[in-house]
């Protein structure tokens, strides 16, 4: 079928710009900033509730679960099983505030601490688990076409390609990894979801994803980092459309030499031949 | 008897259920995600479900994340 929404697993959304919720200075300019993003899917993490909280507020306080779809992470899981318990008890969560977000999951399994690239391995072995047990999994994953390709074989139901590594801000470093990924994972399916995770600065690094032919973007760092959140949340909200717009509006190739853009006849001062 | 709640030893007096230990610790039931012994509870057990000497327990909430 084709229209404007994108859609994954049982899901469809009009806004293709997926906003995380960590990192904000205070709960109202999340919930501010998310408003002015326009996006309809959130990401939350899943923790230890503190024995101690000195102001008793509540993330869901700020999140409307009738506005939002919330996508539970399983972020800081350096392990298949880490993994999957954190998925489980994420869906545990969203059944609790009947949020529509209780059958899906972004998988994140890592690797390193530094980097906070993603264990390929524990990736796929948490992603076999999750499908068994009826989740609707996106898949952060590198920007290597192999690990997606496996990824998608392996169940997944969107794969997310970091562009440069989470929180760096240096948008998309390989932008032909990215469209090599996107020919192969759409070979065959060409709605099949890839959007880029990770890593974006700022606008511009939105609209070259889109414009590659993403399908979404999902970020966090860049907006909740910007020194004015509400002003680079509607930023990204342009860019995210401008991007979806460009890459199916056929832009002009690219030259090495130039083609004039005014007529050469007509010219004043020169004889005419 | 001895439980473990997110990662830490707490002397507790039984009987203790799920919902009390959680009322212990104000928290709102449908707030968080219980996980006791790697088994999640379902909320609708929280009142039957005893703990037990060495019980290990996860409770959970959302965050902000990416």
């Amino acid at each position: 079928m084709s229209d404007d929404m994108l859609r994954i697993g049982q899901f469809s959304f009009t806004s293709r710009l997926f906003v995380g919720t960590g990192k904000y200075a205070t709960y109202e300019l999340m919930r501010d900033a998310l408003a002015e993003s326009g996006c309809e899917v959130v990401t939350v993490a899943v923790r230890r509730e503190r024995m101690f909280d000195a102001d008793g507020r509540n993330i869901m306080d700020f999140l409307d679960p009738d506005r939002y779809t919330l996508l539970p992470n399983t972020a800081g899981c350096f392990s298949a099983d880490d993994a999957v318990r954190t998925a489980r008890l994420g869906r545990e969560l969203l059944e609790g505030i009947e949020n529509k977000g209780a059958a899906w999951v972004k998988l994140e399994v890592l690797g390193d601490t530094k980097t906070l690239l993603p264990d390929p391995v524990g990736t796929l072995e948490a992603l076999k688990v999750l499908k068994d047990e009826g989740f609707c999994v996106l898949c952060y994953t590198s920007d290597d076409p192999v690990m997606a390709m496996r990824l998608k074989a392996g169940g997944a139901d969107a794969v997310m390609p970091a562009g440069s590594p989470i929180g760096s801000g240096q948008g998309v470093l390989n932008p032909w990894n990215i469209r090599i990924i996107l020919e192969q994972l759409k070979a065959d399916e060409a709605d099949f979801p890839v959007i880029v995770d990770a890593g974006v600065g700022t606008a511009s690094d939105v609209t070259v994803a889109m414009e590659l032919g993403a399908d979404g973007v999902l970020l966090n760092t860049g907006i909740a980092g910007a020194s004015d959140c509400i002003a680079m949340a509607r930023a990204m909200r342009l860019a995210i459309e401008s991007g979806y717009l460009a890459c199916r509006a056929g832009r002009i190739p690219r030259k090495l030499y130039a083609t004039a853009s005014s007529p050469i006849e007509g010219v004043i001062g020169a004889p005419d031949a | 008897m001895q439980v473990m709640i997110n990662g830490q030893w707490h002397q507790k007096d039984p009987p203790l259920s799920v919902a009390g230990l959680l009322d212990e610790m104000s928290l709102d039931h449908r707030r968080v995600a219980v996980e006791l012994n790697r088994e999640i509870v379902p909320r609708a057990d929280y009142h039957a479900t005893m703990l037990a000497e060495k019980d290990e327990l996860e409770i959970v909430t959302l965050v902000g994340g990416g």
